[in-house]
């Protein structure tokens, strides 16, 4: 399968991997996928409380270069967003960008389902409701 | 200077050998006669060169060349064998028993023989890829007509014990059959000594081209026949139709032998350097051999990685042309069922490699491939967020995974 060229890049020189604190109450971490369906996915977001902004991102994916890609460009949209705008980040997004073939759309849904489940584990960590995720792959 | 990619896949398809090629061309060129034509001299060159082909691959195999039907490849050959015994004598019985790990030419069309009213009886293996002698004994039936059980294995390597699968066999009068695709050629196969009544085999698996293959089927003790599965001219004795592929079948001969004068030469060379290769990818920690590591083909190392996930390690790879055991890329996101036949989880399926060297692989090649894999593999790792679990003695299995 030929990958584009953005999907070599982010793949070759990941950005942001890593592991923030999972202990600190301002760290939400989402891990989806599973090992036996060839993906998973952990990303974590280091969110300054005072101006609900995210300030770090990183992440560690086990999945095809699509995924790490995915997962890679997720953390660098992150940065530097509002929880609420990284909410509406949208699979579709990630998949112009990164010019995703139809098979490797659910790595941008993984993607996409990693950030809210972040979010959401920030939220519950902080006394908020957990929000509804509206997506879900397969 | 190091040419890249690495050509490492050879059990999916090996490069055509420079003497192979040269023995061909005439046949693709001056010599085009239809080795069916007997009134003239074009055909009578393609008709000699024809019959010494199947002497050179009755040298291979020791058969009788009368024994060998040219087929368009192994799949074909897989197809005419079992379809043919299954209507042949189905006067006798309508039971074929198999393997869970056989190539799919094997298992679609044991499935098509289903439709067709036949039953069938899929034999599964242990953890190193060998089926159980007491349950294929267990499973014979008197109206079991055929036992077709692969000589090694397309993804593992692993041999199958078949001298003892075909006693089997004919101690209750059944035909025994083998998918002889990866192993002829590349070591020693004796119908005679195996006591195998119908192989099929291919050219291009053993530096011969594509396009050309044989099914071997005995004529003496027993007497074996097949039902023809395409109609036409009744070429190769009745059993298979169709204007003979002679430069194919001319390279098929020259290719078998050459297999024979150099196999030897070549399983030692090929298994030092597969055995080097090995070693040394097993020093990266949580790394496993899939399938036999004693009864296996020479040229064969099939690994998982643990913790990195197979089409991420093929593309961090991709100085080398290898197979991996994860079929993402189909959409499916299947790993091999021949692993998971072994028992593997599908993680590990998904980790997997497959490494096939051929007569062409350099010790260069190999040191080459030994860090490349190495470096993509601790790269992933770093990467891996199971691998980071797995290093703090998180247990993945008592993670609750979303549904996915």
């Amino acid at each position: 399968m030929a990958y584009s060229d953005k999907v070599i890049d982010h793949y070759s020189n990941p950005r942001n991997v890593g592991t923030l604190d999972k202990s600190k109450k301002n760290v939400g971490t989402g891990l989806v996928g599973a090992p036996e369906c060839g993906d998973v996915m952990r990303l974590q977001i280091e969110v300054d409380e005072t101006t609900n902004t995210i300030t770090d991102a990183k992440f560690k994916t086990f999945g095809c270069g699509s995924a790490i890609a995915s997962s890679s460009l997720a953390t660098e949209w992150l940065k530097g967003k509002t929880v609420d705008e990284a909410l509406a980040i949208d699979n579709m997004e990630i998949v112009e960008e990164l010019a995703l073939p139809p098979v490797k759309i659910h790595c941008s849904v993984l993607a996409e389902d990693a950030i809210k489940s972040a979010i959401n584990d920030y939220r519950v960590k902080n006394g908020l409701p957990e929000l509804e995720v509206a997506k879900s792959h397969h | 200077m190091l040419k890249l990619p690495i050509y490492l896949d050879n059990n999916a398809t090996t490069p055509l050998d420079p003497r192979v090629l040269e023995a061909m061309m005439p046949y693709l060129t001056e010599v085009f006669g239809n080795a069916a034509s007997r009134n003239h001299p074009f055909g009578w060159a393609a008709e000699e060169a024809v019959d010494y082909a199947r002497e050179q691959i009755a040298g291979l195999i020791n058969c009788d060349p009368k024994e060998i039907i040219f087929t368009s490849g192994a799949t074909e050959s897989d197809n005419l064998g079992i379809k043919g015994v299954f209507e042949m004598y189905s006067q006798k019985g309508n039971h074929i028993i198999t393997a869970t790990t056989e190539h799919k030419a094997v298992l679609d069309t044991c499935k098509h023989i289903e439709k067709l009213g036949g039953r069938v009886t899929y034999l599964p293996v242990n953890a190193e890829g060998l089926i159980s002698l007491e349950e294929l004994e267990a499973a014979m039936t008197p109206e079991t007509i055929l036992v077709t059980i692969m000589y090694g294995n397309n993804e593992t390597g692993t041999i199958q014990p078949i001298r003892e699968i075909a006693q089997i066999a004919h101690k209750h009068g059944a035909l025994f059959m083998t998918d002889g695709t990866q192993a002829v050629g590349k070591i020693p196969v004796d119908v005679i000594a195996d006591g195998i009544d119908l192989m099929a085999f291919t050219a291009h698996k053993m530096y011969g081209p594509k396009g050309v293959g044989a099914l071997y089927v005995r004529r003496k003790n027993p007497r074996v026949k097949v039902t023809a599965q395409m109609d036409g001219g009744g070429h190769e004795r009745g059993m298979r139709s169709g204007t003979l592929n002679v430069p194919g079948i001319v390279g098929l001969g020259k290719a078998c032998e050459l297999a024979k004068q150099e196999m030897a030469a070549d399983t030692a060379r090929l298994s030092v350097m597969r055995d080097r290769l090995e070693r040394e990818l097993l020093t990266l920690e949580e790394s496993y051999v899939n399938g036999s590591v004693e009864h296996r083909l020479p040229h064969v190392a099939n690994i998982s990685f643990k913790y990195v996930e197979g089409e991420g390690l093929m593309m961090g790879v991709k100085d080398l042309a290898v197979s991996s055991g994860s079929a993402c890329t189909s959409a499916s996101l299947e790993p091999s069922y021949v692993l998971k036949a072994l028992g593997l989880s599908d993680d590990l399926a998904h980790s997997s490699l497959r490494f096939g060297l051929s007569r062409f692989t350099t010790d260069e090649q190999i040191d080459y491939a030994i860090n490349h894999v190495k470096e993509a593999v601790t790269k992933l790792r770093e990467m891996s967020p199971l691998w980071e679990m797995f290093k703090e003695g998180i247990d993945l299995n008592s993670i609750e995974w979303a549904e996915h």
